[in-house]
């Protein structure tokens, strides 16, 4: 017998209880007028804007959170004509677009989240890129850097060398290095892999610094004692997967023309004895990959991959000799992209969760304040405060597109040599202050002012090698025009389809 | 039903005069405990009183509707309370006014349940306050509270500090925190405040040096917008304030509860609300939506608050959807699950307190009562036309509108 009583239908009205004064309650209470700020006591805060149509406008606040405002809204914003109750102001408080101003919050908030935005600035240069050797069996017309050679005394990183190196990377203030080998084919030098690891991991003890490993090989000479190595020392392996067969094997030729059963072997292995988790796959798009994105996409599914990260080509080293880089531009990329993004989301919505991994960092930067140091996503750079990279003959590059571009002569990205240079050194060099400070997007033309400017980056590697310089004219920038391309879409789905943006939102989940 | 938590002793013996009031605590007759002045051996029938005298209690505690018979032979202390406190038993804490005899259960071991009141003052005046304000002196409250402490037991789970605004006076109450931090280490302290105080960072620097491992500040934010805040809890510049706070607390390392309570006001923009805590303040430990307790001021503002929970379940949805997507640890307090859209069960908890907790008649068909909030008996109870037993065979039907 239970105490509460549900009343008998229809629901009953609640009586009004008047005090024992006979007086109305609600007279102690004060209405809603009575909290509300006076128009003359508000202040704007910073934001960006963006017209979006003939009466639409795109504002995002200071650390990125968008509304949509007509111009008249924008208006009365900018005039402060608006009052509590309208609806404009609790659009543009809740945003950040206004403050109280004698207020304290509405600015510390935006100041927390700014500074929790800009803390990957406090893991300076965690990554570590060794080419271990330049020498390939694979010769990719894309490439930007590698050698068909044997001659191992000429492309070969020398032991000594890699000590320098390790010294440098050691030096780095980040208490967690990420250590990775690049080529050529690194596995064509695998001793000095196994030299590398094993001295890095005796100084990770020594000095207290962790250590994570990663090789980026074709996988083609992928055997069981370098399965068993990378087991051992928590190695993962990342490789490149273009597509299916004819387009693998037709953007990465090697003798035999087996690149893609290699490969594709080559990662079965890998998730056998790794781990599902060890092994990852990047692809290039090329020319002959534009009309073949869902191919591309049921290729990863069928190697059982949790995604793919669409990536456009870069312009650099072989890529631009061979005119691989002019045949496509940034929207004929955006069409592959998007025609790609959507049908992954209908994958998810078949039930398999897959992520477009490139999507994934973007809205982690558009719905969180998580700091992403991901290197086309940040401002200051990330060359050199991101990487480090030590060339097979000991120069040291900002980035590793800084070596593909000094492979064709331009050693704007060069800052010095392992023999010479020390981590201070190379990291407050004339060459990365200058390309890092001429290229913030938090002061440039079109970059300030862009109301997607909080979830960019600068790219001053890509804008020397296009333009000639480090910061570049945004309008005739194809990285740009990527970039905004994505958000934007990003932000229509995010807005307009509520099935996809709850996928999306899953993948920017912590 | 609701359990009588107040009352007035039938009799009382034995009390001296030079002090006005006690706070004592019941043991079972047999009870090897070490014993503490503040002891009472509680006994329920003649037979009971006997043994504890036999036993050489010197304070017995009867729960007992008969007349109560003390051999003469007895010269301690002695408490009598009708037979409705039977539920008292043995290491609950009370409070006890020797010349008027009222009592005030303080503690009750048995229940996950405790709550202190700390202070009727507050500087808020929300307008569904289930414990309104009142504007006097009772800093004895918090005296009372320093002498119970000793006398719980270190195994307590939990243990809730209420008010009144818990920081009306500041150094006093993290005096007794600090206490807590002293006796109950292993006891989850949950302190209900608004919030405002701490973005004096005095209050805040003090709270932090409490380092109660399990501590934790229970914070209300009503909406994202300053002056809609600001409206339900009658205070201008509270939203400022309560917002600062938040960041000083979490800005220290304290963790930190946001309560959302729903009504009318606070209801129909819960998705926005969920959705700017998500954003803006995702570090905060938990988030609470919580239903409505139909009492105190919420009676008086019933025509402005009342709102049918069927008619917000959905935006509820949609804030907890924002919450978890963000990473946030989101609950829904005080509501039934046959009011709750099913994806958002898991998240609703059996938060209503036992002592005023119930069911109605219909529960008993349904499926879920076992883990279903049921519903508040304090006040004048208010029931959404979505009450409906949860069965198998209901699972295909919409709820009626």
């Amino acid at each position: 017998m239970s105490f509460l009583r549900l009343p008998s239908a229809p629901w009953p009205q609640t009586k009004k209880t008047p005090d024992k004064t006979g007086r109305s309650n609600m007279a102690r209470f004060l209405a809603p007028e009575a909290f509300s700020a006076a128009t003359e006591t508000l202040s704007l805060l910073p934001f960006n804007l963006k017209r979006t149509g003939t009466n639409q406008y795109l504002v995002a606040n200071l650390v990125g959170d968008f509304v949509r405002l007509t111009e008249d809204e924008l208006n009365r914003l900018i005039d402060l004509q608006i009052q509590p109750g309208d609806g404009l102001y609790e659009k543009a408080y809740s945003a950040h677009l206004i403050t109280g101003t004698n207020q304290n919050a509405q600015r510390q908030l935006l100041a927390l989240r700014l500074r929790s935005r800009m803390s990957f600035l406090r893991q300076v240069t965690p990554l570590h890129i060794f080419v271990v050797t330049l020498r390939c069996e694979h010769s990719c017309p894309y490439c930007q850097v590698s050698r068909q050679s044997t001659d191992r005394s000429r492309f070969d990183m020398s032991e000594e060398t890699a000590m320098r190196s390790l010294d440098i990377a050691f030096a780095s203030p980040s208490s967690r290095i990420k250590i990775e080998f690049q080529g050529g084919e690194p596995l064509l030098n695998f001793p000095l892999i196994r030299t590398i690891v094993s001295e890095a991991k005796e100084r990770s003890v020594s000095l207290g610094k962790k250590v994570d490993f990663v090789i980026a090989s074709n996988l083609a000479l992928l055997d069981d004692v370098v399965l068993e190595f990378c087991k051992l020392n928590d190695v993962l392996l990342s490789t490149s997967l273009d597509g299916p067969a004819d387009l693998h094997n037709k953007n990465r030729p090697r003798p035999g023309g087996n690149s893609h059963e290699l490969a594709t072997r080559g990662i079965r292995r890998a998730k056998e004895v790794l781990g599902p988790d060890r092994v990852g796959a990047l692809m290039t798009t090329t020319e002959a990959s534009l009309d073949r994105v869902d191919d591309i996409i049921d290729e990863y599914l069928q190697m059982d991959l949790d995604g793919i990260f669409l990536r456009p080509l870069s312009p650099f080293g072989f890529a631009v000799k061979t005119k691989q880089y002019q045949k496509y531009d940034a929207k004929k990329w955006l069409a592959f992209y998007e025609r790609g993004l959507r049908r992954i989301l209908e994958i998810n919505r078949q039930g398999r969760p897959f992520r477009e991994f490139y999507a994934a960092l973007i809205l982690t930067r558009m719905l969180s304040d998580r700091p992403i140091g991901y290197v086309d996503l940040r401002s200051p750079a990330g060359t050199g405060l991101g990487a480090l990279v030590y060339n097979y003959d000991g120069n040291v590059f900002a980035s590793d597109e800084g070596r593909m571009l000094a492979e064709t002569g331009d050693n704007a990205f060069k800052l010095g040599h392992v023999g010479q240079d020390s981590y201070q050194s190379l990291i407050l060099s004339d060459k990365l202050i200058g390309a890092i400070s001429s290229s913030l997007t938090q002061c440039a033309p079109e970059c300030s002012t862009c109301v997607y400017e909080s979830h960019c980056g600068a790219d001053p590697v890509y804008h020397h090698a296009t333009q000639g310089d480090a910061l570049g004219i945004k309008p005739l920038s194809a990285f740009c025009a990527r970039q905004k391309g994505i958000m934007g879409l990003l932000l229509d789905i995010l807005e307009n389809s509520p099935g996809d943006a709850a996928v999306l939102r899953r993948w920017a989940a912590p | 039903m609701t359990l009588p938590l107040y009352g007035t002793a039938s009799l009382s013996a034995g009390f001296r005069s030079d002090k006005a009031r006690s706070v004592i605590r019941l043991r079972a007759v047999e009870s090897r405990a070490e014993g503490h002045a503040a002891d009472f051996a509680v006994a329920r029938t003649p037979n009971e009183i006997l043994r504890a005298m036999d036993a050489d209690w010197s304070s017995i505690f009867v729960v007992s509707d008969d007349s109560i018979n003390v051999p003469g032979t007895f010269n301690g202390r002695l408490i009598a309370v009708p037979q409705k406190y039977t539920y008292l038993a043995d290491g609950d804490v009370l409070g006890f006014d020797h010349s008027s005899r009222k009592f005030r259960t303080l503690f009750r071991r048995n229940s996950a349940h405790n709550s202190f009141l700390v202070t009727e003052r507050c500087n808020n005046y929300c307008l569904m306050c289930s414990q309104p304000p009142k504007d006097v002196d009772d800093r004895w409250i918090l005296r009372e509270i320093k002498e119970a402490l000793p006398l719980i037991d270190p195994a307590t789970g939990a243990l809730t500090f209420t008010g009144g605004e818990t920081l009306s006076d500041w150094e006093d109450f993290i005096a007794v925190l600090k206490e807590c931090r002293d006796r109950l280490p292993a006891t989850a302290i949950q302190v209900l405040t608004n919030g405002r105080a701490f973005a004096n960072s005095e209050i805040v620097d003090a709270w932090k040096d409490i380092r109660h491992p399990k501590l934790m500040a229970a914070i209300p934010v009503y909406a994202a917008v300053d002056h809609l805040h600001d409206h339900v809890v009658q205070a201008k510049g509270a939203f400022d304030e309560t917002i600062l706070g938040i960041l000083k607390l979490k800005d220290r390392g304290q963790r930190v509860e946001i309560r959302v309570v729903l009504h009318a006001l606070t209801a129909p923009i819960v998705e926005d609300t969920g959705q700017w805590i998500a954003r803006n303040l995702p570090f905060v430990d938990h988030v609470a939506l919580m239903g409505l307790e139909n009492t105190g001021f919420a009676i008086a503002n019933d025509a402005m608050l009342w709102m049918d929970p069927m008619d917000y379940a959905d935006g509820l949805a949609r804030a907890v959807d924002h919450l978890s997507a963000a990473g946030v640890n989101v609950s829904i307090y005080n509501l039934p699950k046959c009011v709750l859209p099913k994806s958002v069960w898991p998240h609703a908890v059996q938060s209503i307190s036992d002592w005023k907790n119930d069911f109605v008649d219909e529960c008993n068909r349904c499926d879920e009562k076992s883990t279903c909030s049921g519903f508040f008996t304090t006040g004048r109870p208010r029931f959404s036309r979505g009450v409906r037993a949860i069965t198998s065979s209901r699972h295909e039907l919409t709820p009626a509108v």
